[in-house]
């Protein structure tokens, strides 16, 4: 199987030349349905991968299917690095992709792009697959930059209306930012290792200067920024959800901003190595992840909840990283990818069930009207709470006992503080959607459950997050994904801690009092009204307004940044116009000027050119017959 | 008795120079034509002049001679048309008339 390991991006790449080719003619509704197959299947290899990889002793195997590039000493090769961390990421990636693929079929039935949707929908899995498997930097730089055109093209999929072409051109441009960064850490890499394949980097990892790692592994981190949207260039992901709902689902919360973790996480021996690295790593994770969920406390549109939720939990994730817990990391990871992209199919189902409706002041009661999506939903939201034993539970506490145990206590503290926000706006979401009287009965009136085709993966997706975190995390810090992933982080040597049970029992416990306590206030302010919500917020004042425009993030950038960057254009943009173009006219007008007095010289009269010729022949006649006295007399 | 070199070079020297002067005085295309025909014998017999001195070194100059002939008669061929082709845009062989070149 693992020999066979190419087969799984093929599928969705097959997928995506068959209806990207015959899908706008011939296809049609059939494109959902090859791309689902397809991603299916993958699906399917990927679990047998991922067994064999686990039955296998955790070693990890290259295949290479041909030399790419070979040119003197630089050598890559598409060649996949198939290893536990690699294998968890192909079973998330093609598990999940295969539920969403399956919900777009009934939500997006009624879209006019139908086919292109599916199209790029399988361009992007397949650009994902490259980039989780790929053995070497500049291959995963392919995937990096598949999945960064893909996420372009589905943010502006209704890229009629002005918002989400815009968002998807901020998407881009962000997002080119981290690239930059990615692209000076495989340059340097090369530069000092001599080779971008992962395991000849990181044998080789103490032939560099201290420098020079944390000049890589800051460079990798900008990169890893952009992509998992962290401070600062956190704000192209809220915008994002101008998307199509799966999308925003499967790209914008399971799996695109995941792959900075993954390119972290896969990098550990050098940032390991590289100083400072780590603690920025951990402390921009941490502030992101108070500061986003402190935005979604007051959002009202679902999936900006949704979004800024997600920016606050990758957050956490870098928080683990940043404090040496890289299973923890890639454990969040993956009941993240379970309960958020639950969460955001959720409020695709009640979008759609509500005729397009993303404003949670008008809806209310609908937990009536649409009870699986509910029910489903309200187990992702217990999960992104952190309650047991629901998976996010294990995961998340996981990465805060880390911090602790870890010897960083303010890290622990944010992630507490941050716990009892995320437990709060989730609560308040929940609330405000589902519960209470309804606030627009026009709305409410039309609501209705989605069909099977959507419901069934929003109950697939349930039972994951409902048993995923024990599955595989209990114990905790010695579960199985421990026992499983431990090998490919074991030169850390940092995963011992050995740690009494009572110390553990505390942590969970101070963490699950954060999340009951976040759901205690949500309830109280919104089923008892003490304190009133709306007299909270009045009474914060200007807080509150800090919060509601996101900390003026956007004005400041079109402010400092992008009107600077006009400014300078425009200087430019000047220099070219009254300088190089006024050089060329300059010159033209030049040849015109001196081309009209020349004319004068062609009188036309016959005359006058005699004349010139036999003028000119004594003029000839003279100065030789000068010329050839002088040689004469001497 | 042999007639000097000189006199066949001022013969062929007056001869340039009249034709010289038809092409800058006259106005009618066929005249200068004719004027120019006269400054290329003119050249001719100054040819075959020196050629007949010079025997002895070389007779190259009179084969020179043959060569203007031919260029003469394609000359006139040319010019002949031309003329004839303004005179059917415009009915005049005047060449101060004809300016249509004119810058």
């Amino acid at each position: 199987m693992i020999q066979n390991v190419w087969v799984i991006p093929a599928l969705p790449l097959a997928a995506f030349l068959i209806n990207g080719l015959f899908g706008r003619r011939w296809l049609h509704r059939w494109t959902g349905i090859i791309a689902s197959a397809a991603v299916g299947l993958s699906a399917l290899l990927a679990i047998g991968v991922f067994f064999e990889v686990q039955g296998g002793g955790h070693e990890s195997t290259t295949v290479t299917l041909y030399e790419w590039i070979g040119v003197g000493d630089f050598h890559v090769s598409v060649a996949a690095l198939v290893d536990p961390l690699s294998s968890v990421m192909l079973l998330v990636v093609t598990v999940v992709s295969f539920l969403i693929f399956v919900y777009s079929n009934a939500y997006m039935e009624h879209d006019h792009g139908f086919y292109r949707f599916f199209t790029w929908l399988s361009l992007f899995v397949f650009a994902m697959l490259i980039l989780v498997m790929a053995d070497n930097y500049l291959l995963m730089f392919v995937g990096w930059e598949g999945v960064g055109l893909c996420s372009y093209l589905l943010i502006g999929f209704w890229f009629e209306r002005p918002e989400p072409y815009v968002a998807a051109k901020k998407a881009f441009v962000m997002n080119r930012i981290g690239d930059w960064g990615y692209t000076i850490g495989m340059i340097t890499t090369f530069l000092v290792f001599g080779s971008m394949q992962f395991t000849e980097v990181f044998e080789h990892v103490d032939i560099a200067t201290e420098a020079n790692l944390t000049l890589i592994c800051l460079a990798f981190f900008l990169g890893a920024t952009g992509k998992s949207a962290q401070l600062p260039l956190h704000s192209w992901l809220p915008d994002a959800m101008e998307g199509p709902t799966p999308v925003s689902a499967l790209i914008h919360a399971a799996t695109m901003v995941t792959a900075g973790v993954y390119l972290v996480a896969r990098s550990m021996p050098l940032f390991e190595a590289a100083g400072p690295s780590l603690a920025v790593v951990g402390a921009v994770g941490a502030v992101t992840a108070i500061f986003a969920a402190t935005i979604a406390l007051v959002q009202f549109d679902i999936k900006r909840v949704m979004a800024y939720s997600t920016v606050s939990q990758l957050g956490y994730m870098f928080l683990a990283l940043g404090v040496g817990a890289p299973v923890a990391a890639i454990f969040h990871l993956a009941t993240h990818a379970f309960f958020k992209a639950l969460l955001f199919l959720g409020s695709g189902s009640v979008i759609h069930g509500l005729g397009g409706e993303q404003d949670m002041r008008k809806m209310g009661g609908l937990r009536r009207k649409l009870p699986v999506t509910y029910w489903t939903m309200l187990l992702a939201g217990g999960a992104l709470a952190a309650l047991p034993p629901l998976a996010g539970f294990w995961s998340k506490d996981e990465i805060v006992a880390a911090a602790f145990l870890g010897g960083y206590p303010v890290l622990w503290a944010i992630g507490i503080l941050t716990a009892v926000l995320t437990a709060f706006y989730v609560t308040r979401a929940m609330w405000l959607t589902f519960h209470g009287e309804p606030r627009d009965h026009h709305l409410y009136d039309h609501a209705h459950e989605s069909p099977a085709v959507m419901t069934l993966p929003l109950i697939a997706l349930a039972v994951g997050t409902a048993v995923l975190g024990i599955a595989i995390g209990f114990p905790p810090e010695a579960g199985f994904i421990h026992r499983f992933l431990g090998p490919v982080f074991e030169h850390e040597g940092a995963a011992e801690h050995a740690v009494e049970a009572a110390t553990i029992l505390t942590l969970a416990a101070v963490s699950v009092a954060a999340g009951v306590l976040g759901i205690l206030v949500g309830l109280s302010m919104y089923v008892r009204h003490r304190p009133d919500p709306a007299a909270v917020s009045r009474a914060a004042g200007p807080f509150y307004r800090l919060l509601v425009n996101k900390y003026f993030v956007d004005e400041l950038y079109d402010r400092r940044i992008v009107d600077a960057l006009r400014a300078a254009f425009g200087a430019m943009w000047a220099f070219d116009i009254h300088i190089i173009d006024g050089l060329a006219n300059r010159l033209g007008w030049l040849a015109a000027v001196g081309g009209s007095g020349l004319r004068r010289a062609q009188t036309g009269i016959v005359g006058n050119y005699a004349l010139t010729i036999v003028a000119g022949l004594l003029v000839i006649l003279v100065a030789y017959g000068g010329y050839a006295a002088g040689i004469f007399t001497r | 008795m042999a007639v000097p070199l000189g006199a066949f070079i001022a013969v062929s020297a007056v001869l340039f120079f009249i034709g010289t002067a038809g092409v800058l005085v006259r106005r009618n295309a066929v005249v200068i034509l004719m004027s120019v025909e006269l400054m290329l014998n003119a050249t001719n017999l100054a040819l075959v002049a020196f050629s007949r001195r010079f025997a002895s070194i070389d007779e190259r100059g009179s084969v020179f001679v043959v060569f203007i002939f031919v260029v003469a008669a394609a000359e006139v061929a040319v010019g002949l048309a031309i003329i004839l082709s303004a005179y059917r845009n415009r009915p005049t062989v005047d060449v101060d008339e004809i300016r249509q070149m004119k810058g």
